[in-house]
């Protein structure tokens, strides 16, 4: 369940191309697992911005000096992002969390392979923490445009069996995409688990790779999002339910993770017509 | 450090204003709701606060079949606002009462729902599927949809269309379920469709729906959104909606009004009931801040309290009445066949 609490910027740091933001926001620490993202909102009380920013949850500490705190890392994109890089400690941050559903975690002992584009490795590393706690084999593969914005290889390397690096320019590791070593690795490591965090275009690809192989794949996804807690109907993509009827789901409370295979990829973007409610006969209304 | 707090902060006491207000048949404990699309049913936002403490939940329009909507992207932030094409997704009427309706009245919540169709008969069919079923406090019909029968003009743009509607919910709704028809902003004359809409049985009108709007994604260079054309709702739209709602309160001074758009604070709110609403709902504002509508409601109470309204009542429409004047309650101290007494000179000090 989450909380909104009236957070207070502990720190922030640079990570290559990358901040990162430390928040005292009692309650949220408490209840995050990996896979969780928390919304914040930006600009201060008067601002013109009114819809909340999602970021996935790095790292968490349950008691500091100051109480529970929350980590993660972001690349500015627009206006509001600006906004979160330019904060300084003891500002005030309105922020909810945590929020979705998180990567649900393997019964036994397994291979996992977890491959994350950009700062989509964020949420793998406590992932990464929680497989090895379980016994499982953890494998990496971390791919981003150059190597400024690559994001945890150190501690990836330091709590894998392995890892495997791409950058498109080739500023660190293979030049390429993670698509291009994803096959080796899941062959190489007889991988059980494939699970992902990035571009959309990268998670389409990690999950058909996985699909080809039969290996389950459990991938976060990150959809434009206004509200963050499922008021809105905004952040929806067509997934393929339990009873094989696909509907246009909330990324932001029945995901962001999802099965990889359950995701229409080919028709994210678009309201497919053997979807739930689908075609609109009648069209208009919001 | 100290000052962190979780919020909302507990049960904040009201100050003694007599919040009570009533939309037709029904009477509600506080004048504070949810706006249809931006609450869902209620759940979401449970957790974060009771929603038995606002005045009622507005549900998300709901209609006869499950619908998926637009294609994304469905929303674009603009300054102040959002623009938002979200395509009437729900579960259809069926779903929704199971779940939905079955929810808010199990957990004693005052249900408005809105409803949304294609035609006339779809609206008279949902609001036969609502006659009865508990917790429902009110109806809201959401009129800003294409007729399909008239090339998709828009009911609520047009005052012969709008009526239908209205008398066919009107006819198949509970006697004591007051029908609110949702008026449009994006209309010449605004209380023209207000008036044939109190004609056609309202009990009262919700002001105003999103404007319609648009933007463009000048790095694609194409429409920011999947549906080309959204809604804009948001503080943005603010003195567009005071303005609806007094035009419509000036026009028809005894219809009660539900009124939204843009509201933030307390003192929004208080804009819209000093403009002519009854109560007010709170939509936008809650994708930022998810228990803005406890907060709106004990800023609007103390906000009626500084000035001096024991009622809510007593400030519907206020701004409508003019400066009024003093009237002595004493006769006059000097009788009519006296003489006045003769004007005395004044002297003043010296400036020192
Ligand atoms: C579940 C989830 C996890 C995310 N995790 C991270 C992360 O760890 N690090 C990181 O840098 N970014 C992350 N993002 C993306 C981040 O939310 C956007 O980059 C950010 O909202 C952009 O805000 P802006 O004001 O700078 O851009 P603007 O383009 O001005 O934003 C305008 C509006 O669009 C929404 N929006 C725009 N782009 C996105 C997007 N890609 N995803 C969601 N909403 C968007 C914003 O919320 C805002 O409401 C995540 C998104 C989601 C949905
Ligand atoms: C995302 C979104 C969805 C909406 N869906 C509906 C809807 O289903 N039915 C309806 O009558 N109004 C809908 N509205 C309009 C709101 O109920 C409200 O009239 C409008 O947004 C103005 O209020 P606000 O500025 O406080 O949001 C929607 C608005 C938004 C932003
Ligand atoms: S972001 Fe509002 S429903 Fe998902």
């Amino acid at each position: 369940m989450p909380v909104q609490v009236l957070g207070e910027v502990l720190s922030m740091r640079r990570v290559g191309a990358y901040h990162a933001m430390t928040l005292v926001a009692p309650g949220i620490a408490e209840r995050t697992k990996p896979g969780h993202f928390v919304a914040l909102q930006v600009g201060g009380p008067e601002s013109s911005m009114l819809l909340r920013r999602a970021f996935a949850i790095y790292d968490v500490k349950e008691r500091g000096v100051y109480g529970g705190t929350v980590e993660f890392i972001f690349s500015v994109h627009g206006k509001g992002t600006a906004w979160l890089a330019a904060r300084r400690p003891q500002d005030k941050i309105d922020v909810v969390g945590p929020l979705g559903k998180p990567f649900r975690l393997p019964k036994g002992k397994v291979n996992a392979t977890l491959v994350g584009g950009g700062y989509g490795s964020a949420p793998l590393l406590p992932l990464a923490r929680a497989l090895r706690d379980r016994g499982c084999r953890v494998d990496f593969v971390l791919g981003a445009a150059s190597i400024d914005r690559l994001f945890g290889q150190l501690d990836a390397k330091r709590m894998s069996s392995s890892i495997a690096v791409t950058t498109d320019d080739g500023s660190m590791g293979e030049q390429g995409r993670v698509s291009d070593v994803l096959p080796q690795v899941l062959d190489r490591t007889r991988c059980d688990v494939v699970y992902a965090c990035g571009p959309m275009a990268m998670l389409r690809a990690v999950s058909e790779l996985a699909a080809e192989r039969g290996i389950p794949s459990q991938v976060a996804v990150e959809e434009s999002m206004a509200c963050g807690i499922g008021v809105c109907m905004t952040c929806v993509l067509p997934v393929i339910g339990d009873d094989g009827i696909s509907r246009m789901v909330r990324s932001c409370v029945e995901g962001p993770v999802f099965l990889g295979d359950r995701v229409r990829w080919n028709d994210v973007g678009t309201v497919p017509a053997d979807v739930l409610g689908a075609p609109m006969s009648t069209g208009g209304g919001h | 450090m100290s000052e962190l707090t979780v919020r909302p902060a507990t049960a904040q006491a009201l100050p003694a204003v007599d919040l009570t207000t009533r939309l037709g048949d029904a009477t509600f404990p506080n004048p504070v709701f949810t706006a249809s699309g931006c609450a869902a049913a209620g759940q979401e936002l449970e957790q974060f606060f009771d929603v038995r403490l606002l005045g009622g939940v507005v549900t998300k329009s709901i209609m006869l079949a499950p619908r998926s909507g637009r294609p994304t992207p469905r929303m674009a932030e603009t300054p102040s606002g959002m623009l938002n094409s979200i395509g009437l997704q729900g579960p259809g009427i069926d779903a929704f009462l199971e779940h939905d309706l079955a929810w808010l009245a199990a957990r004693g919540a005052r249900a408005v729902v809105s409803i949304a169709g294609g035609s006339v008969e779809d609206y008279a069919k949902l609001a036969m599927r609502l006659r009865g079923q508990p917790g429902l406090a009110m109806v809201e019909v959401n009129i800003s949809c294409p007729n399909v029968e008239d090339r998709g003009q828009v009911f609520a743009c047009d005052p012969v269309a709008a009526s239908g509607v209205i008398q066919a919910v009107r006819r198949n709704t509970d006697n004591r379920v007051p029908v609110f028809a949702k008026l449009s902003p994006d209309v010449t004359d605004i209380a023209t469709i207000a008036r044939a809409c109190v004609n056609a049985g309202a009990d009262g009108l919700s002001v105003i729906n999103t404007l319609l709007g648009m933007a463009i994604d000048t790095t694609t260079m194409r429409p920011a959104l999947g549906g080309v054309t959204g809604g804009l709702s948001g503080p943005a739209i603010r003195p567009v909606a005071v303005r609806c709602v007094w035009q419509v309160h000036q026009a028809l001074p005894e219809v009660p009004i539900l009124g939204m758009g843009g509201i933030r604070t307390g003192l929004d709110a208080l804009e819209f009931v000093l403009a002519g609403a009854s109560a007010v709902s709170v939509g936008t504002t809650v994708f930022g801040d998810p228990t803005a509508p406890i907060r709106v409601l004990h800023e609007l109470a103390h906000a009626l309290a500084q000035r001096g309204f024991e009622r809510i009542e007593d400030a519907v429409g206020f701004a409508h009445r003019a400066p009024e004047l003093y009237i002595p309650e004493e006769p006059d101290p000097v009788g009519d066949d006296e003489p006045l007494p003769a004007r005395r000179s004044v002297g003043f000090e010296e400036d020192r």
